[in-house]
């Protein structure tokens, strides 16, 4: 057979342009219908609109296929309408809150805000007095501590779980999860109980630092854990053929093979815990002066600053400073985040 | 021993043997011919320069095959020369992989199942498939897994029963699952599971059946089962498979179609009378992998 | 022929060597200290249970089960501001608790699935990776961060949908009110709980999802299914339990909710079954409330309620855990 010239592939399955219009303009008059029934009823407003907008959008599609093709196919189209009101559902809020606190957090972000603390200005005063170096250190250090705690004690964990794999396995597997699940108010009170009360009676950035180790430990040793079952096994089969024992295997061969990973799971640690309020409020103190010091002293934090200035103030100053104090937190929050799938996707192979 | 086996395998052979046809309809005469009162589904498949790609690599190129009705076709050939991929464009499950593309035609009685407009769910209705791995929906019983493309396809029957029953003799499942139709399906073993999977595609009457390599994952016994159920339903369908076993294409089929990649998109390289392909192929390449060559 | 062993005669099959290597001092002192760490949750958890039951003991033999029942705070003084009597009771706030958190169930676990299936299903390539990636990102949003969004700018809508449920369906006991204040009402702190638990119970709906054998799936679409058939044949079947489970993480998370709670809801001391009316609590936001002002018999009484909201989020995230740790096993 002589060769003759390769055809352009196709795909004949995709949506047709024609299909495109035809749902496009299904759509359209299901927004015409909404419009007519929100002018004549007494349906009124942005929800009485969708509502009805879904509800005819929905039901000429239906229709639609009804006629085309059969019921199966009309009931399939129900539940893609469906599944895309419920992303929209989902994805309205985060954008709602995303807006929010960028258009109004620049307005609560003045040039001086990361070189001043809180203890010349109150909150109810304007925004260019005052600012929020305090929270910022405040978050940084107490979140460091913690995390100087947390991650080795995380570590262990998920090498137990991966390297050693004892009997006692499953049930410390059920206990991270667990212990993921403690509130964080929680968390707060049992540190109140167990040293503020009895034993130190102050509030200081260092309690705060152990509040939250409670939280960080499950995200890390659940990250880690992750991570290091990502090596495959050759790596460590590698290192005791070689005559290595288990410990120098696993420290000199897995834990450096799983980096990445782990810096992921230490990234993943510090999100969870940097906009955490409760715990804050219960033994942190929160001061308005710039403190470096964990172990004496009330110290501040960019959750406790917001919560400040949102809670206690009232004028629209106060809500400014705040949503300013937020943006600085959100801005934080999403860098880590890009910077944790940076890191997950350099993977050592 | 041995000369009375081969002469027998030789009146096999001969039983197999087809003069090659001028036309699919005079194949299907043959067959009617062989088994009067049987009645035939459909005119069968037939493809029209079939390629396809998986984004910019192409790996089929230009096949075109006739699939008569009333016969079994063996496709074989050595790993990843693109035959499960030919399959699946014939019944429209290519395109679930998301960067497939394709070109060329596939016409079922006559109609390119590709055109715009057809109703995809019923093509597949009309062309069922049989899975290298057995697949029973584990969330159900026997019974409820061979009606299951019944309710799949929101089809309604009035005699579930005796559909049923009758989709599991043909499968030759019947007398052992009979008493037990409530029991869930994973319980059975391998090749009662794929003889189950059988059942369920015909519980929708398809006028063919693809199977992609549906005997590689089971036991000899089971695999010599199917074999029968195989022989069986071509009285009445287009049967098509898939198999790396070259000795079960002989054992099986009708016709026989070499499928061969050199690197590049796989191509058919021959087609003929199964027995013409294993003892005097055409094409060099045909008599390489045949004789075990190579694959 | 030579036969040095018949088939079927059985002669003495050895038994198996025992196989013990003595490890290594290095590695016995590595063994040691990694399951020390490990063992960290366990110490955590249990001096968790331990020192709020330590710290709130006094107050649970007094109070004893109406702890639990009972809706009163109170702490009588005498006229030198010393403690008189106390007596402490969270029926109204645990009443509360389960309020908020079966309205953020309803509301937020089908616009989870939904959106779920939206993702794994419908979703395709940029696009899919930007959507995941938004929703992952919400779930690690601050609680402070709803909750404050919650009260500048989700307020107004919500209470005017509160007044239209009134309106319309205000017959029903559950949708009255003693009085047309609608701000902050349990409904409100409810809907706000789905807003923060869908992003968590979408991710582990979509990794269900997607873990769902692809040979089922394809069995069902060359069965002639639709998308909708092939979903409900294969994919809920299978991930049913999974789904429960991330519900019930969901749960916990809203029963434990603070701040977002507190600053949305008016916190007032009384079962308030009535959602549509500005007033209620939960257990979280009612120890914020009190703490700051608290004396040490108060003290004591809110971690006795520390302990029990302890002892609620534990048991569901334990039932949850259960229940996406064995989804597999059901329809398998």
């Amino acid at each position: 057979m002589t060769q003759s010239a390769i055809p352009t592939p196709q795909t004949p399955w995709a949506v047709s342009p024609q299909q495109r219009i035809a749902t496009g303009s299904l759509i359209a008059l299901g927004a015409i219908l909404a419009g007519i029934v929100v002018k004549t009823t007494g349906l009124s407003g942005k929800l009485g609109f969708a509502v009805s907008f879904f509800f005819f959008a929905a039901l000429l599609i239906f229709i639609q296929q009804l006629r085309l093709r059969d019921l199966a196919a009309a009931k399939d189209s129900l539940l893609n309408s469906f599944a895309l009101l419920g992303i929209t559902l989902t994805l309205i809020p985060i954008a709602s809150i995303v807006s929010t606190v960028v258009i109004r957090g620049y307005g609560g972000i003045s040039f001086g805000i990361f070189t001043e603390d809180m203890t010349q200005a109150s909150v109810n005063d304007p925004v260019d007095s005052g600012g929020l170096l305090h929270a910022l250190l405040g978050t940084l250090i107490i979140v460091g501590v913690a995390l100087i705690i947390s991650f080795p004690i995380g570590l262990l964990t998920a090498l137990y779980l991966t390297e050693i794999r004892g009997t006692l396995t499953r049930p410390i597997k059920f206990l991270v999860q667990a212990m993921s699940g403690v509130p964080s108010i929680v968390a707060g009170l049992f540190i109140l109980s167990i040293l503020i009360i009895p034993v130190t009676q102050e509030q200081t950035g260092l309690m705060a630092s152990l509040a939250l180790c409670i939280l960080m430990i499950p995200t890390i040793a659940r990250t880690a854990e992750e991570m290091l079952l990502l090596i495959p096994n050759e790596l460590r089969e590698a290192g005791v053929a070689l005559g290595a024992t288990q410990w120098r295997a696993v420290a000199g061969v897995v834990v450096p093979a799983a980096r990445s990973g782990l810096v992921t799971a230490i990234i993943l640690g510090v999100a969870r815990v940097i906009g955490e309020t409760a715990p804050l409020l219960l033994v942190s103190g929160g001061a308005d002066a710039l403190n470096l010091n964990p172990t004496s002293g009330a110290m501040g934090s960019l959750p406790f600053y917001i919560w400040k200035a949102f809670l206690t103030g009232g004028t629209q100053e106060a809500y400014a400073r705040a949503w300013g104090g937020m943006l600085v937190l959100l801005v934080l929050i999403v860098s880590l985040f890009v910077l944790a799938r940076y890191f997950s996707g350099r993977r050592v192979n | 021993m041995s000369s009375e086996e081969t002469s027998n395998d030789n009146m096999d052979m001969e039983k197999k043997m087809q003069t090659t046809p001028s036309s699919l309809a005079s194949v299907a005469g043959n067959r009617t011919q062989r088994v009067p009162g049987t009645n035939l589904l459909g005119t069968g498949l037939e493809t029209r320069g079939v390629h396809a790609w998986f984004g910019k690599k192409h790996v089929l190129s230009d096949v075109s095959l006739d699939f008569a009705a009333g016969t079994v076709t063996a496709l074989i050939g050595p790993s990843g020369c693109g035959k499960s991929t030919f399959i699946r464009t014939l019944n429209r499950m290519h395109e679930f992989i998301p960067t497939a593309a394709l070109a060329g035609q596939v016409l079922l009685d006559g109609k390119d199942i590709y055109e715009s407009g057809t109703d995809v769910t019923k093509i597949r209705l009309r062309v069922g498939m049989v899975f290298q791995k057995p697949n029973p929906f584990p969330s159900m019983t026997i019974g409820e897994n061979v009606l299951s493309g019944l309710k799949l396809a929101q089809l309604k029957r009035s005699n579930t029963d005796d559909l049923l029953e009758s989709c599991l003799v043909r499968a030759g499942l019947w007398s052992e699952v009979k008493d037990r139709l409530g029991e869930h399906g994973g319980a059975l073993s391998g090749g009662q599971q794929q003889r189950l999977c059988i059942a369920r595609a015909l519980a929708v009457e398809p006028q063919v059946l693809l199977m992609d390599e549906p005997c590689s994952a089971l036991d000899p016994g089971s695999t010599f089962r199917i074999e029968e159920t195989i022989s069986e339903l071509a009285k009445t369908m287009t049967i098509v498979i898939v198999t790396h076993n070259m000795q079960q294409a002989a054992r099986v089929s009708d016709y026989t179609a070499f499928f061969l990649s050199d690197g590049g998109p796989g191509v058919m390289v021959e087609t003929a009378p199964t027995n013409k392909i294993f003892s005097s192929p055409e094409d060099q390449r045909t008599e390489d992998y045949v004789t075990g060559r190579f694959g | 022929m030579r036969v040095t062993q018949t088939l079927g005669a059985q002669s003495s099959i050895p038994a198996a060597r025992e196989i013990t290597t003595k490890p290594r001092r290095s590695d016995q002192v590595f063994r040691f200290i990694v399951t020390a760490g490990g063992m960290s949750s366990l110490v955590i958890l249990g001096l968790i249970a331990f020192f709020l039951s330590l710290k709130g003991f006094s107050v649970l033999r007094e109070e004893q089960w109406s702890f639990l029942t009972e809706s009163r705070w109170e702490v009588l003084q005498d006229g030198e501001g010393k403690i008189e009597s106390s007596t402490f009771g969270i029926g109204a706030m645990l009443v509360g608790t389960f309020i908020g958190a079966f309205i953020a169930i309803i509301v937020g676990v089908p616009i989870a699935v939904l959106s779920a299936l939206y993702l794994t299903f419908y979703a395709r390539g940029p696009v899919k990776k930007f959507l995941i990636s938004v929703i992952d990102l919400m779930a690690a949003f601050p609680s402070l961060l709803f909750g404050f969004w919650a009260f500048i700018v989700f307020m107004a809508s919500a209470e005017y949908w509160a007044k239209l449920i009134n309106k319309y369906l205000g017959f029903i006991p559950l949708f009255d009110v003693p009085a047309p204040f609608f701000e902050r009402s349990p409904f409100i702190a409810g809907l706000v709980l789905a807003v923060m638990i869908i992003p968590i119970v979408t991710a582990i709906s979509r990794e269900v999802f997607d873990q769902t054998p692809l040979d089922r799936i394809q069995a069902a679409y060359a069965l002639g299914a639709s998308k909708l058939a092939m979903i409900r044949a294969v994919v809920i079947p299978y991930g049913r339990g999974g789904i429960v489970g991330g519900a019930m993480l969901g749960l916990g998370r809203a029963m434990g909710e603070t701040v977002a709670v507190y600053t949305v809801l008016n916190v007032v001391y009384q079962i308030n079954w009535q959602i549509l009316f500005g007033a209620g609590g939960n257990v979280a936001s009612l120890i914020l409330l009190k703490f700051g002002e608290a004396g040490p018999d108060e003290v004591d009484a809110l971690m006795a309620a520390g302990l029990v909201l302890f002892l609620l989020t534990l048991t569901v995230n334990a039932l949850s855990d259960v229940l996406i740790n064995r989804f597999g096993k059901k329809g398998r």
